[in-house]
This record gives structure tokens, C-alpha cells and sequence, in this order.
């Protein structure tokens, strides 16, 4: 076995170098020591370059933010609700649906970040009780907002809203006072209420994996929309499963030519929980989130 | 505490810091007996050659650690899979049976970025420091951390590679660790973003076991290759900055490795495996300042060192326990 003793400083200095030195003793430090800590310094900085330069993909978040993506209830605004995320994935964890994901490297929202995609799953409400506010830990996802961050206009709901599974309860509404979007009819012409046609048969077709709550069929276990099929004379899916009491009907309106259409149509109570835009059977939903988006009157 | 053992202590400090660790100046008679003593001293050769012939080389404290490490990390995978609410939550924040548990690296960066400090990430932050101080502070690194395991593995075909001579071990200035540390906080708090979370490898992983693969695995994957091919445990040694905010838990933990000069034979199998060979300076022939010497903060208490001394001189310890005993 060796009986290497190390040299002064590090053992694991890149020793290997072309000639051996000679002047082992002399006081100045020789041309290959200069040279090697010099190799040092450059690697330093090409690793400090390398963390750093991945570092800035920290940023990424920041620059795609404009593409608004649908955040769990009770998110802060944007920029704070990036701040105080630590990316546990706790909210995930609990959601009964699984309606919420955390973003990958290219989703530009922050690795680690939760979101909700209300088309393929939204949030339902069917924990009755906003339990991924509760599981945060940081306060990101908040019941209400500490007193030092402001509310924008039209953020704030005008009452706390009445969970229409909870309506005959003691408590009847969510603990939420802000919303996280508003839902908006953007493609009225491919309304199936508009055109006054009923739908038939599984809202999403056979392979949709997405979940709901269906009180009729049982309270405590959401079960596959696929499963729970539809047959209504005219098409009211949006209001029908829409789990917040008072957030959107069917209204009669006047369309462009003078004549009586049945529309749905959004009131101040919509929380943005995306169910509507879930559960659209048309594809290419007429009716989606506007993620962060306000109530406008 | 004697002064010389003071002096040690904030030495050893810092050492964790970025500084090289240099010559004792003073070594108490007791020590400086000993180093006489084993000076040329061809009885010594002869019992080291003994105890090379019949060294037995275990595993004993990797094994362990591996143990936890794996058990923990699969108690978050299970929580969620399963559901049975073990250990809900990631590496960066998570609830043990409902008690909140959270990173000090990560609650510190979300603090220094959103500035604003509910009380849940206080019980949070405090218990993890607790316990943490308790365990001895870098034993995160080691016993929990899921990159110090992978890096483990690319380490030992990085020395492979180093032994069939194709490549050099590329040593890097550990003073980039305190640097990268304060930039990444200071980071946090200027832009009001987590910046250091979105590369931290044990975000990465700990959420790719439980909430599955993703595309920031090649990160983790691309410093890897770099510690393969490059820098031996690169990452670890010279740029995370959760090792530095374990470490400065560390200073105060009872629990560490302690050196006993007197059989120690100085032939540094212990620098060779470890993860930070600086704090084992103390090993090198006629440096030890003390008898006993407690090994300093930036050890992760991973025991390789342990189990690869053939005298038993490298011991773990929990300070005063071994008094009560």
C-alpha cells in the first residue's frame, strides 16, 4: 500500500502536468504553479458561468408570463405568487381531481410550479373546502391576501361564493375572497344553446380521462366524466355543472339578426374554477377561462 | 474548550467557507508527543503493515446511509402514490404526519423573494433547523439529498476513468460555494423570483420521484456529465448552496466525526473518499492540534471515512453523550 503523504495544500491539485518541477524548495512559486492556478481560476469561472448561465432560466417564467396560465384557487397575483412558491407540490397532493400539475423545464412558468389546465382537468370544487390553499405552506395559495399586498379591481369577489353541492349545509360557501379568471363565451357561434341543440351522450367522448364530482352519484368520490353520459333536449352543460351557485344561466338574448337565442351567460359569482370549459362537449370549447382575468361589469 | 481547539473550531469555519485550510500554528504538548513519537518510528511501519494485511473494508455506514436515504426519499413517493399521508410534499417543503417541514434553503429563498413570512413557514423552517441540529447539519447532504446519491455513482466512474488514467480531476476554487450562495440570495431577494429553485438538482429530483419525470432532469443530468468527465463531485463540492446553509447548521451540532490521532497511521485513505477532504486536514501527518479533534461544519457526516480507516482513528460522535455514557 502507498505511503503517500500529501504535499502541502490540496492532494487532489491537478498534479498531472507535462515535466516535473525542479525547484521543489524555491521561495517564489514556480511558472508551473503560477500556470496551474491560473487553469484553477479559468475553471472557476467557466463553472461559475455555467451555474449562473442556468441559472437565468430562473427567468424564463418571467418573460413567458404573458402567456397567463390558470393557477390554483387562491393564488396571489403573479409575480408574488412565483415569489412564495417553494415547489413542494403539496396543492397536488391534495386535490381529490388532480386537477393541478407543476410545470416541467419548457412550460416557461417555472420548474415546479403548480397550474391548473381546465380543459383537461379543472378544479371542481369537490374537496368543498379549497384544501391545496390549506396545504400550502408558504402562503402562495391563500384564503385572503395579507394586508400588504393589494387586490386588483374586479379581483376581489363580491361574496364569498355558495357551493351549489354545499347549498342545504350550515356553512354553504368556500373560503375564497378573490378569483383566480373569469369564464368567457368566445365562441358563441359554436354555442350548441345558442343554436338551440341539445347533446346526447358522453360530454368529452369515451376516452376523456378528466374527473368530476357528480353529487347524484356520490359526494365523496369524483368519477369520470366519460362515465356519467349527458342527454338534454337543449345543451346547458356549462350552467348545469357549474359548481358555484349564482355564477352563470341561460339567459334569453337577441342575436345580431333580432332573433330569440338561449345563451349562457357569465355573472359576477364565477371564480374562474374552469368546470365550464371542462365539461363543453363542443370541440374547440365555446366557452373558456381568461386565467388572472377580472370581473368587468 | 481548550484555546487551540477554539482557534480550530473558527478555523474550521472558515474552511467551510472557501478558505484553504493551513499548517497549525500552535499543537498542544499532549498532540506534539504523539507526532514525536511516530516520527520514524519503524515499530509503527511494521503495525501498519499488520493492520493493512488484515484490514477488513466495510460498508457498514454507506450501507446505512444508502438505507435512509432511499427510505426517505420513498416515503414521499409512497405518501402520494398511495396516499397514506406519511410525508406529503417534496424535499423543498413537506408535512411528516401533518407537522410542517420545510428546506432552510428553499424557505429562505421564497423569504428573501417574497418578504413576507406566514407562520406556517416559520413552524416549518424552525423545525427542519431543529432537527437538523440535532442530526449534524450537512448530514442532509449525504443521508437525505437524492443528487448525493446519483453523484455517489458518477463519482465512482469519474475515479475509474481517473485510475485508467483517460482524465484528471479538474479542482475548483471552493470559495465559488460562499459565492454562489450570496449571489442566489441575492438574487432572491432583487428580483423577487426563486431563482436557485428552478436549477436546484434536489428540487429536481426530489419532485421527478414523487410527481414523475420531467425535462429538468437533463440539468441534473448535464452535472453528472460534467462531474464524470470534468470535476469530481463538482456540484457538491463547489457550487450548491444548500451544503453551505447545512453547514452553518452544522457549526453547532453535537453530532460529528471525531479524529483520534493516537493509532492513526496518516495514510489518508479518508481524503481519498471524501466529499470534502479539506475538513480532514487534521489527518496529515503532524497537523492534528489535539489528541481528539472534532472534524468541522462542512462535513456531511456520510461515515466513508469511517468505514475506510483500517485504525478505527475516524469515529462519529455526539458531543457530551459519550460523557454521559
Amino acid at each position: 500500500m502507498s505511503e503517500s503523504q500529501y504535499p502541502e495544500g490540496d492532494m487532489a491539485a491537478d498534479a498531472v502536468s507535462p515535466a516535473p518541477t525542479s525547484s521543489v524548495v524555491a521561495a517564489p512559486p514556480s511558472r508551473e504553479r503560477l500556470q496551474q492556478a491560473r487553469r484553477r481560476w479559468l475553471r472557476t469561472i467557466l463553472l461559475t458561468g455555467g451555474v449562473m448561465g442556468a441559472a437565468l432560466s430562473g427567468f424564463l417564467p418571467l418573460i413567458y408570463a404573458r402567456t397567463k396560465r390558470l393557477r390554483p384557487p387562491g393564488a396571489l397575483d403573479e409575480k408574488d405568487f412565483l415569489a412564495s412558491c417553494i415547489k413542494c407540490g403539496q396543492c397536488v397532493q391534495v386535490c381529490p381531481v388532480q386537477a393541478i400539475k407543476l410545470a416541467d423545464l419548457v412550460d416557461g412558468i417555472g420548474v415546479g410550479v403548480p397550474h391548473i389546465d381546465a380543459r383537461e382537468q379543472a378544479c371542481d370544487f369537490s374537496c368543498d373546502a379549497v384544501q391545496c390553499i390549506l396545504a400550502c405552506p408558504t402562503g402562495a395559495l391563500v384564503y385572503k391576501k395579507p394586508a400588504f399586498l393589494s387586490v386588483r379591481k374586479g379581483a376581489k369577489l363580491a361574496k364569498a361564493p355558495i357551493l351549489k353541492a354545499k347549498e342545504k349545509d350550515a356553512e354553504p360557501t368556500l373560503n375564497l375572497s378573490e378569483r383566480i379568471g373569469v369564464a368567457r363565451l368566445t365562441r358563441p357561434e359554436s354555442c350548441l344553446a345558442i343554436q338551440g341543440k341539445g347533446f346526447k351522450g358522453q360530454a368529452r367522448g369515451a376516452s376523456f380521462k378528466g374527473r368530476m364530482r357528480y353529487m347524484e352519484a356520490n359526494r365523496w368520490k369524483p368519477i369520470r366524466v366519460a362515465e356519467h353520459p349527458y342527454d338534454v333536449g337543449e345543451c346547458d352543460l356549462c350552467v348545469r355543472e357549474c359548481p358555484v351557485k349564482g355564477a352563470i344561466s341561460i339567459e334569453t338574448v337577441f342575436a345580431p339578426d333580432g332573433s330569440r337565442r338561449k345563451s349562457p351567460v357569465v355573472h359576477e359569482p364565477c371564480v374562474g374554477c374552469g368546470v365550464c370549459e371542462m365539461i363543453c362537449p363542443v370541440e374547440q370549447p365555446c366557452i373558456v377561462i381568461e386565467a388572472r382575468e377580472v370581473w368587468n361589469t | 474548550m481548550s484555546s487551540i481547539l477554539r482557534k480550530r473550531f473558527f478555523d474550521q469555519i472558515a474552511v467551510m467557507f472557501g478558505r484553504e485550510p493551513k499548517k497549525p500554528e500552535a499543537i498542544a504538548p499532549e498532540a506534539q508527543n504523539i507526532h514525536l513519537f511516530k516520527r520514524g518510528n519503524r515499530d509503527l511501519i511494521a503495525e501498519k503493515l499488520h493492520a493493512r494485511a488484515h484490514a477488513i473494508h466495510a460498508n457498514k455506514w454507506r450501507n446505512r446511509r444508502w438505507a435512509v436515504l432511499i427510505v426517505v426519499n420513498l416515503m414521499f413517493t409512497f405518501s402520494f402514490w398511495f396516499d397514506i399521508q406519511i410525508l406529503e410534499g417534496a424535499l423543498t417543503a413537506s408535512r411528516f404526519i401533518g407537522f410542517h417541514l420545510i428546506d432552510l434553503n428553499s424557505a429562505l429563498q421564497v423569504m428573501l423573494a417574497h418578504k413576507h413570512i406566514i407562520v406556517n413557514l416559520v413552524i416549518g423552517t424552525a423545525t427542519v433547523f431543529v432537527l437538523w441540529l440535532l442530526l449534524g447539519g450537512r448530514t442532509f447532504c449525504s443521508w437525505v439529498c437524492p443528487y448525493h446519491l446519483l453523484a455517489e455513482g458518477a463519482e465512482k466512474i469519474h475515479l475509474y476513468l481517473v485510475r485508467k488514467k483517460l482524465l484528471t480531476d479538474q479542482n475548483i476554487d471552493r470559495r465559488l460555494r460562499t459565492l454562489s450562495w450570496i449571489v442566489f440570495a441575492a438574487l432572491a431577494a432583487g428580483t423577487g423570483y426563486t431563482v436557485f429553485e428552478a436549477i436546484s438538482p434536489t428540487g429536481i429530483l426530489s419532485r421527478a420521484l414523487i410527481y414523475g419525470p420531467g425535462l429538468a432532469l437533463l440539468w441534473v443530468l448535464a452535472l453528472l456529465v460534467f462531474e464524470v468527465f470534468f470535476s469530481r463531485r463538482a456540484w457538491c463540492r463547489y457550487a450548491c448552496p444548500i451544503g453551505l446553509t447545512y453547514g452553518v447548521v452544522g457549526i453547532f451540532s453535537p453530532v460529528r466525526i471525531k479524529y483520534t490521532l493516537d493509532g492513526c497511521f496518516h495514510e489518508g485513505d479518508c481524503r481519498k473518499v471524501c466529499l470534502v477532504p479539506h475538513v480532514l486536514d487534521t489527518v496529515i501527518k503532524g497537523r492534528a492540534v489535539d489528541t481528539e479533534i472534532p472534524i468541522g461544519p462542512d462535513c456531511t457526516r456520510c461515515g466513508l471515512c469511517v468505514d475506510t480507516c483500517p485504525t478505527g482513528s475516524l469515529t462519529f460522535d455526539v458531543k457530551g453523550l459519550s460523557r454521559l455514557l
